[in-house]
């Protein structure tokens, strides 16, 4: 039945495409509502992440009343489970189904992946917190707008702390064996050995590596520092086996963007104390935007919010400016993706953002340290790199000519064992 | 030199966890020929009730128990209410397993959330102990006289009792055990509870290691299938062996082919499927 259904629905959008699609831009924008996709994972192993943004974009409309730029909003919620073949079927059901406007999400980059050249040939406006670089980069979408960070955008910024300020000169790498992990580590290698460090050791644990300790006894005993970046719920597996083998005192854990979230912070312990991270956001930041925000999440969720939350909530922000900036004619999607990507946004949660010519942010990343504040566990900002762009401070067309950030390119030139 | 001791230790302490993840499985894979694939989610359920209850600041060695308790019932519940209605038909069994391993999960995720729940060790086994100038967990030594005290437990169990040498005639010829008069139908739901008991409790006594999160049951499940394939179905020795042989694969394995971290693990699974499809000792075919 599912089958027929679909399959006559497929054919009726292949007849008819054109003239729907036609319907649609003329139709009267004036008190219709925009119709706001939103692709989450709400079951499987990535559920944490995907429920996080779905609080914050619940929050972020609920602080508007449900109204973005005078028009209200009808939201379209999609668990994709994290599964690529069901994000695109998702993806498929609301565009085709629900006619939405604007799709907020996928979650992973491999969803991403999976529905890219779909979403291009439906010219379907995106805003995802995806990292993988070459969405943005080699292979870009120009209906694609990320508002947190590419992959190596943060990493590159903790190359650059480590080597200047910590003055650290020998560090290892470890992440998940994904593209995730590598181009997060290539990134803070990039930048570390150009500013005269030494990457000496890199350890990629599967995925779903049942146990860290293997890869903590093969630890180069002469290190300044290890660079993690990790995703999900590894990064806190690993703090807490490192602590374990007594490491704690010893060698410095620098994480990555997604490392020491603030989802897992409470849970951490005071062995996390004084851990060194880099985000393009702390729910400490001292803005009149995130107070609200980091109010609004105490008040309805019990929690501080994290890099999720507070990806779908800056989305929220910038897509709100967007749409004021052209009257709420989400219909005209040309002239709305250019009001997207050409938009500065000055008082979002993370601080002022605008955009490069591929979609991505450009805006502040933060050094951050664990420390206890009312019986708390927080992220307190340290430093702050203002208008970091993903190509760090590089030549944009010289870093193109590179290939994409991978395990092996950089290549090493410093690995001892 | 340190690194050799170091990852040793490392190998049996995994081997230990993985004997009491797999030591249950075994068991009901010996006994109903099928592989319980809500094994894994079993064990995750261990490790989230254990949280739970440690959580309240009760001792372990009660969050052990209970998790015990609960997770052997559900075994028992399982095995009355659905598999019991699917007898001789295999296949429909072990999909079965699978549908209620993906709802276990799901239910998981419903109670505890999306977050990891990290498990305190007992309170004297959470600094590391030294030994020859390195430091070593001290919860993982325990985690390997644990399993080692089950291991005994479990072999006076089989060897000693008439219930393990009903099980033992189960698992040689389940006809022929019934034809002698052994309640074949009773001995399956004691088994059930068994295996799953042993999961829930090495839910818990993993815990302080791996944590309770989302995935834990789909990161665990084939460790299980290795151990027990390797070592032989429904071999108590078999697992017990296969565990510690996997223990060390993984360690050294990491240490010294990362890149090929699970072709190592996995191909002396499809080695012995090929060469040996009984296992090291097992019994019966797989």
């Amino acid at each position: 039945m599912t089958m027929t259904r679909r399959a006559a629905l497929a054919a009726t959008v292949g007849g008819f495409g054109l003239a729907l699609t036609g319907v649609r831009t003329a139709r009267a924008a004036e008190g219709e509502p925009i119709r706001l996709g939103f692709l989450t994972v709400k079951t499987g192993p990535l559920a944490s992440g995907g429920i996080q943004m779905e609080q914050g974009v619940t929050l972020a409309l609920k602080e508007r009343n449900n109204m973005l730029a005078g028009r209200p909003v009808t939201l379209f919620t999609a668990d994709t489970g994290g599964v690529p073949a069901n994000t695109r079927s998702k993806t498929q059901e609301l565009i085709e189904r629900d006619n939405v406007q604007c799709i907020l999400g996928p979650l992973a980059a491999f969803e991403a992946l999976a529905i890219d050249d779909y979403t291009q040939s439906q010219k379907m406006p995106i805003m995802s917190v995806a990292a993988a670089e070459d969405i943005t980069q080699r292979k870009p979408d120009p209906w694609f707008v990320r508002c947190t960070s590419s992959s190596a955008q943060c990493s590159h910024v903790m190359g650059d702390y480590a080597a200047k300020d910590l003055k650290y000169k020998r560090v290892a790498l470890i992440a998940d064996d994904i593209a995730y992990g590598h181009e997060q580590n290539a990134g803070f290698q990039h930048v570390f050995e150009d500013a005269g460090g030494h990457v000496v050791q890199k350890l990629w644990p599967p995925l779903n590596a049942p146990d860290y300790g293997s890869y903590i006894a093969q630890l180069n005993p002469k290190l300044d520092a290890i660079f993690m970046a990790f995703a999900g719920s590894n990064g806190f597996r690993f703090s807490k086996q490192f602590f374990e083998y007594g490491m704690g005192g010893k060698v410095p854990l620098l994480g990555g963007m997604t490392a020491v979230d603030e989802a897992v912070l409470q849970q951490m312990g005071d062995d996390a104390i004084g851990m060194l991270s880099v985000n393009w956001y702390s729910a400490q930041l001292d803005n009149p935007a995130n107070k609200v925000f980091v109010a609004g999440m105490q008040r309805d969720y019990k929690v501080d919010p994290g890099y999720y939350a507070a990806g779908t909530y800056v989305s929220v922000a910038v897509l709100d400016a967007a749409l004021k900036s052209v009257d709420g004619k989400i219909e005209d999607r040309e002239a709305f993706m250019h009001a997207l990507r050409t938009n500065q946004v000055p008082d979002t949660a993370r601080g002022p953002v605008r955009f490069d010519s591929f979609g991505n942010v450009v805006g502040n990343v933060y050094i951050r340290k664990v420390e206890r504040k009312g019986g708390r566990l927080v992220n307190s900002v340290i430093k702050t790199y203002p208008d970091v762009s993903q190509f760090w401070t590089y030549n944009q067309d010289a870093f193109l000519k590179n290939p994409v950030y991978s395990r092996d390119n950089p290549p090493a030139k410093f690995i001892e064992n | 030199m340190q690194f050799w001791l170091i990852q040793t230790l490392n190998s049996l302490a995994l081997g230990g966890l993985l004997f009491l993840l797999s030591s249950g499985f075994s068991l009901i894979f010996g006994l109903l020929r099928i592989p319980n694939l809500a094994h894994g989610a079993l064990f995750m359920l261990g490790a989230y009730l254990g949280a739970t209850v440690l959580a309240q600041d009760l001792p372990f060695w009660l969050a052990v128990l209970v998790a015990g308790l609960v997770v052997g019932l559900g075994g028992v519940v399982v095995e009355r209410l659905l598999l019991r209605r699917l007898a001789g038909n295999e296949q429909g069994q072990v999909l079965v397993t699978l549908g209620i391993a993906f709802i276990l999960a799901d239910l998981c995720l419903l109670a505890w959330g999306g977050d990891p729940i990290p498990l305190a060790a007992p309170s004297g086994m959470r600094r590391p102990l030294l030994l020859f100038g390195f430091a070593f967990p001290t919860y993982r030594l325990a985690v390997l006289v644990l399993a080692l005290i089950v291991a005994l437990l479990l072999y006076l169990l089989m060897e000693r009792t008439r219930l393990g040498a009903m099980i033992r005639a189960g698992v040689d010829d389940r006809e022929m055990a019934r034809a002698t008069g052994i309640r074949v139908s009773y001995l399956f739901g004691c088994v059930f509870f068994l295996g799953a008991a042993l999961a829930g409790i090495g839910g818990v006594i993993g815990g302080p290691i791996l944590s309770a999160y989302p995935g834990l049951d789909a990161d665990m499940l084939p460790l299980a299938l290795i151990v027990v394939i390797l070592g032989g179905v429904g071999s108590l020795l078999g697992a017990l062996v296969g565990s510690f042989i996997v223990g060390f694969l993984y360690n050294f394995g990491t240490a010294f082919f990362p890149d090929f971290a699970y072709v190592v693990l996995f191909l002396p699974m499809v080695l012995a499927l090929g060469f040996k499809p009984e296992g090291l000792f097992g019994r019966v075919r797989t």
